[in-house]
């Protein structure tokens, strides 16, 4: 993960000067226009950040898939064999056996700060961004499954068969393994995830998306002001989805 | 001073030999056809899916691999713990234990999603993975015990062989720690997240790993028409049982410590009670096939001293520790992940429902090819390398039978 960092530290402090360098010979005559960010594209991602979502129960709707079909949409998701097709996002039907409650919550990746996948994935493929973003590397990745065993909340997908019309910004391949990946290339483009989108779009309000390292985001002020749990909270792992209501 | 003992090359020209040699060589061509017809589809056509996700060529090759170090233990009971009776029958035990674990390796690595990246394995580790540590815990085994068996095998290097053999067996230990782990360490599932799986997978070992040695031993002596005491028989399967018993002691634990906490409750009854094949497996083929029948067969007076009797309890000790295996494996995905205590769950992913899974024929083909190449190592090494000694007869292998006319014996044996 290091050697990542690292890399990419590299990667962009030369792109920063050829940037520079490109900059300086066009300046002249040209307004050099830059819109408001929270992230510059040339800095590194870093730990200041820890994105996270916060899903409340009471909000989401019985029946409602919006979410889910809005990750399958977004990273062209599905086929024709529920048994090996990804889902990055599930909705779970819960029901206490002893009081009759009943409620409806999304499952997705947990983007755990001690995450078992990524301890357990032998060639590192598995790796945890610095602002908390549990993704795979397709590149490295060998398909050995491993992360599956190891994953608490059964978040991971194995690419059974051929892939056709891939996104360009979610890149998978036959023989990986994937889970969601917070729409990282939303959000780092400074915009929230599909599902939290569809989510909002369909007037449910239930998931916020944020940085629970900035005591200012809505998410920080939500979970400061309100009690929430972590699914498997007894493992340990700091999971960076919370939830309310259950 | 003991017989010398005389080690030679099986002929390897009969028509038997062949016959032997072309259907191994042909399982093993329809093995890899079968990992290459799954490749190039996807997983897809398999019987796994994204809740079983390591399904029948998983348990071939833990099989294998868990077996390989227990085939390991003959040489070691000779060289660590100077057994002389074992000492002839240490270069086989070295050569079955190497022969199986690449047997494991390779249908382990068949099945990976991108085998064609195993460089990428072999070049990028990340060492908190127990699986990154398995790499070199298998390739480390591999040399050594290759090198044990230079040190026995070469009269100038024989000084070495206890150092080899006592490296040989704390790298094996280790080994199949590591194999346990890969179970041992999993937190997430109510199967698994136990360190007793660590030294149960040991015990497992030396279980399988003797069953296995025993019926190539009897094989080789028998297509080879070598004589075979049976002293040296009679001790490897005395040995076996009570192999057994340790591995049904553990499991005994295993299953009681689940019992006593509640927590656990649910995943024993679907084990022990209601989880349909798994708990027909359990039952019928781990407990009785694989564990009461031939300890009853191998220590009743009747059975306990007839050669086939005692290669069919070998034989049934394998079944039983495949279905042993299969249940860890397979069972342990198939019971659904408890993310939340005390509430029904349901999800188009299968949350909180049992698992459907069965084994696909390509996978079983691909299962049956790494056992084959496996065969094949032991069938070409024992060929070319003096592996089996000309003779077992009991005055080689029974430290008792010295006392009888040595001087004879010797005469005869060096003619």
């Amino acid at each position: 993960m290091t050697e990542n960092s690292n890399t990419d530290k590299s990667r962009r402090q030369f792109l920063g000067s050829a940037a520079v360098a490109a900059g300086m010979a066009v300046a002249p005559g040209v307004i050099l226009h830059q819109t408001a960010s929270a992230k510059p594209a040339d800095e590194a991602i870093s730990s200041k950040v820890r994105w996270g979502m916060l899903i409340d129960t009471a909000k989401c709707a019985n029946g409602c898939d919006a979410c889910v079909s809005a990750c399958d949409e977004e990273h062209n998701l599905g086929g024709g064999r529920s048994e090996t097709d990804a889902q990055w996002i599930r909705k779970v039907e819960l029901r206490d056996k002893q009081t009759g409650h009943s409620l409806t919550m999304p499952l997705l990746c947990q983007h755990c700060e001690f995450p078992p996948c990524v301890d357990v994935c032998p060639t590192g493929a598995s790796f945890r961004r610095e602002d908390g973003i549990v993704l795979v590397d397709k590149h490295i990745c060998i398909g050995c499954r491993y992360c599956m065993m190891a994953c608490p909340y059964k978040a991971r997908s194995f690419i059974h068969e051929d892939l056709h019309d891939q996104k360009p910004y979610s890149p998978r391949g036959k023989g990986t393994v994937e889970s969601c990946t917070f729409c990282v290339h939303r959000v780092d483009r400074d915009e929230t995830p599909a599902c939290v989108e569809a989510c909002d779009a369909e007037g449910h309000n239930a998931m916020i998306f944020g940085d629970m390292n900035n005591p200012d985001s809505e998410i920080s002020r939500q979970l400061a002001s309100y009690s929430s749990s972590q699914i498997r909270g007894d493992l340990g792992l700091n999971t960076g989805v919370r939830y309310r209501g259950i | 001073m003991k017989q010398q003992i005389h080690y030679r090359e099986i002929d390897g020209r009969s028509p038997g030999f062949f016959a032997l040699l072309g259907l191994i060589g042909a399982l093993i061509l329809v093995g890899l056809g079968a990992a290459y017809y799954m490749e190039h589809n996807g997983h897809y056509v398999t019987g796994m899916t994204n809740q079983i996700v390591w399904g029948t060529p998983h348990v071939f090759a833990v099989f294998l691999i868990v077996a390989a170090s227990g085939a390991l233990n003959v040489a070691s009971i000779s060289s660590v713990f100077g057994k002389t009776a074992y000492k002839p029958l240490a270069r086989l035990s070295g050569l079955l234990a190497i022969a199986l674990l690449v047997g494991g390796l390779a249908v382990l690595v068949l099945d990976l999603g991108r085998p064609d990246r195993l460089i990428v394995a072999m070049t990028k580790y990340n060492f908190k993975s127990i699986f990154a540590w398995n790499i070199f815990l298998y390739t480390g085994f591999m040399v050594i015990v290759a090198v044990y068996m230079w040190f026995l095998m070469e009269r100038k290097m024989n000084r070495f062989s206890k150092v080899g053999g006592l490296t040989a067996f704390i790298w094996r230990i280790m080994l199949t720690t590591g194999t346990g782990s890969i179970f041992g360490f999993l937190v997430a599932r109510q199967a698994y997240d136990a360190a007793l799986m660590a030294p149960m997978f040991v015990i497992m070992s030396f279980s399988y790993g003797l069953a296995i040695y025993l019926l190539v031993l009897m094989a080789a002596y028998k297509w080879t028409n070598r004589p075979l005491g049976d002293a040296i028989i009679f001790r490897l399967k005395n040995l076996l049982g009570v192999f057994i018993a340790s591995v049904l002691y553990f499991v005994v634990v295993y299953h009681l410590t689940n019992l006593y906490m509640t927590e656990h409750h649910s995943y024993e009854r679907f084990v022990l009670m209601d989880g349909g094949v798994y708990t027909q497996l359990f039952w019928v083929v781990q407990i009785l096939l694989g564990s009461l029948l031939p300890l009853l067969l191998l220590y009743l007076p009747a059975t306990g001293k007839s050669r086939t009797w005692i290669g069919i309890s070998a034989a049934l000790v394998i079944i039983g520790g495949m279905a042993q295996i299969y249940i860890i494996i397979i069972g342990g995905q198939a019971f659904p992940l408890v993310l939340f205590p005390g509430m029904e769950v349901s999800s188009s992913f299968y949350d909180g429902v049992v698992s459907h899974y069965a084994p696909s024929l390509p996978e079983i083909l691909l299962g049956i090819g790494g056992t084959a190449i496996a065969a094949i190592i032991v069938l070409l090494g024992v060929r070319v390398l003096r592996f089996l000694p000309v003779s077992l007869e009991d005055k080689y292998t029974d430290p008792h039978h010295e006392t009888t006319g040595t001087a004879a014996q010797a005469s005869e044996a060096t003619a």
